[in-house]
């Protein structure tokens, strides 16, 4: 597995703060990798140390080979910037402006290809000016798409946007890992990330605090499992043998364990048995959410972290 | 492509991009005009030395004057504003994140403040012949051009350079204007200067303003010789050599907040 950004031991100082304390990454080709934090986590440090745009303080950094700190024109040919707040000029239409990106580039993406990519075909000969915020965000991407870049950095590229708008742009985003492309994304959504990306890590205070897919994401596989159920009826009661396994809550039942399969054979055979409904019967682990609060809470406020696990 | 060839392809976007903000491109050529129209109609019919044995009707100055006022305009104070604020819209930001040389886009812009300067001059001279009647320099066109060149080449280098002191967006025209409008006025552009007190000839000899005026003058009215003032032309053209060290050293991709 070629990887397409490594990160050894990065650290970034400003004045007085450490923005960025101690990061490891890996990044393969072809992989969608998702930074997710906070505000202020040093998520968008981060993402332009890999771009280019800021130096770094200590560690050891790789963007498809080269060292994005002293790497030249033939880097930046070869990826891709959605910055997170960026503009273009208002007054050139959709076409015009992707067209000169184009030109800057060696060997650039057709130029309906790009717009078509993002949706704007009907725009093409609109000017900026006149483009909706989602509007402007997909040519945002257009441009980033005109050189053709093998990756591309999406800097919290739906802050902002309205859930149908946010919907748009993530299946932009997909569409771009079916071609290929390695793609570094920052958000602080955590649905964005769990949708979009093969991997996530969770970043909090200038650290990497958990790293995985969003399904495994800080140990949510193997975290314990609830199930939730109330009974149909006030007539009804439990045989015993599950009613020694369950806690009441609110009306209902509930049961916790890391395997729950045993005990919901159990129940459900018992129900259909004797013919009684599982109301809002329901088994959740902890969301990428819940974890994701977790972690971050207990990065930035470690004194606290015990009272919150 | 080569860095030339990009840069003079980025001429051609800034171009399309200036003349469809219809308010920018209007006042950029109206303003030479309308202060050429103005001086005039109040001054027009004095009669001012221009050169040593040389006088001429002051509606006539004017040509010569509004001349370097529209380049000063075009290359200085519109590529400070309008670079100040692409610097805050992100445009500047994007522009290096892309295997663009900086140096081409910056000339583009630069190139691109120069074509307008000299059409802007072209405009006042036709108007100052047509209703002044201004005779064409034909005789010193190559000291006038050179001189064109120098100054609008030095005072868009001086543009960048002053960009580096500008906060942000808002506060440019501000800083832009607080920059050039007392110079203007003490240097020749607005108001013909003779006999005034020592320490305006002082203001006038350190900054570059009143050495333009001065070489524009004498490209149009030298009654003999070439029209060149190499002196001017050095000072002018070291201002503009200052204005790249500064703008090199000190110029700005990102907004300053």
């Amino acid at each position: 597995m070629d990887a397409a950004i490594d990160v050894r031991g990065l650290r970034k100082s400003y004045a007085d703060v450490e923005a960025v304390r101690d990061v490891n990454l890996s990044v393969a080709v072809g992989e969608v990798f998702a930074l997710l934090g906070p505000n202020g986590a040093g998520k968008t440090t981060i993402v332009e140390i890999l771009e280019g745009y800021r130096s770094r303080t200590a560690g050891e950094v790789s963007v498809l080979g080269e060292d994005p700190d002293r790497a030249g024109r033939s880097l930046k040919a070869r990826i891709g910037i959605v910055l997170q707040s960026t503009g273009v000029d208002p007054y050139l239409t959709v076409a015009e402006t992707v067209d000169m990106y184009r030109g800057y580039y060696p060997s650039p993406r057709p130029l309906d290809e790009v717009i078509d990519l993002v949706g704007l075909e009907q725009k093409r000969d609109t000017r900026v000016l006149k483009l909706s915020g989602g509007q402007q965000r997909r040519l945002d991407v257009a441009i980033a798409l005109a050189g053709d870049p093998e990756l591309l950095f999406l800097d919290e590229p739906t802050t902002g946007f309205d859930p149908s708008a946010r919907r748009n742009a993530w299946e932009i985003v997909k569409n771009l890992a079916t071609l290929g492309k390695t793609v570094f994304l920052t958000t602080h959504y955590m649905d964005e990330a769990q949708y979009l990306a093969d991997r996530v890590a969770v970043i909090a205070a200038g650290k990497i605090v958990a790293e995985g897919p969003p399904a495994r994401l800080g140990g949510r596989d193997t975290a314990t499992a609830v199930v939730r159920f109330r009974l149909s009826g006030a007539d009804v009661s439990l045989p015993s043998s599950i009613a020694s396994e369950v806690a009441a809550e609110d009306g209902g039942f509930r049961y916790q364990s890391e395997d729950p399969t045993r005990f919901l054979n159990e129940l459900t055979g018992w129900a259909l048995q004797s013919g009684v409904r599982l109301e809002g019967l329901n088994v959740s682990r902890p969301t990428l959410e819940d974890v994701y609060l977790r972690l971050t809470a207990e990065a930035e406020h470690p004194e606290m972290a015990e009272a919150v696990s | 492509m080569s860095s030339a060839a990009l840069g003079i392809r980025q001429v051609k976007y800034t171009n399309k991009a200036f003349w469809r903000n219809p308010a920018s491109a209007f006042f950029t050529f109206a303003f030479p005009i309308m202060f050429l129209i103005i001086f005039t109609t109040l001054f027009g019919n004095h009669q001012v030395q221009v050169l040593p044995h040389v006088s001429v009707r002051q509606s006539t100055f004017y040509v010569a004057a509004m001349s370097a006022f529209a380049v000063i305009t075009a290359c200085y104070t519109n590529i400070a504003i309008q670079t100040a604020f692409s610097r805050d819209a992100g445009i500047l930001k994007r522009i290096r994140g892309t295997p663009l040389p900086a140096g081409s886009y910056l000339a583009g812009r630069v190139l691109h403040a120069m074509i307008v300067a000299v059409i802007l001059v072209v405009l006042n001279v036709t108007y100052g012949v047509i209703f002044y009647s201004a005779s064409v320099p034909t005789r010193t066109l190559p000291a006038f051009l050179i001189t064109l060149l120098v100054g609008a080449a030095s005072f868009a280098a001086l543009g960048l350079a002053i960009t580096t002191i500008i906060p942000n967006a808002d506060a440019s025209p501000a800083i832009v204007n607080a920059s050039i409008l007392p110079i203007l006025f003490l240097s020749d552009i607005f108001i013909p200067v003779n006999n005034a007190p020592a320490w305006v000839d002082v203001v006038g000899k350190i900054f570059p303003v009143r050495h333009f005026a001065d070489a524009m003058q004498a490209a149009f009215f030298s009654p003999t010789g070439s029209g060149f003032r190499w002196t001017d032309l050095a000072v002018i053209a070291l201002w503009g050599l200052f204005g790249v060290v500064i703008a090199v050293r000190f110029f700005s991709w990102e907004p300053r907040r």
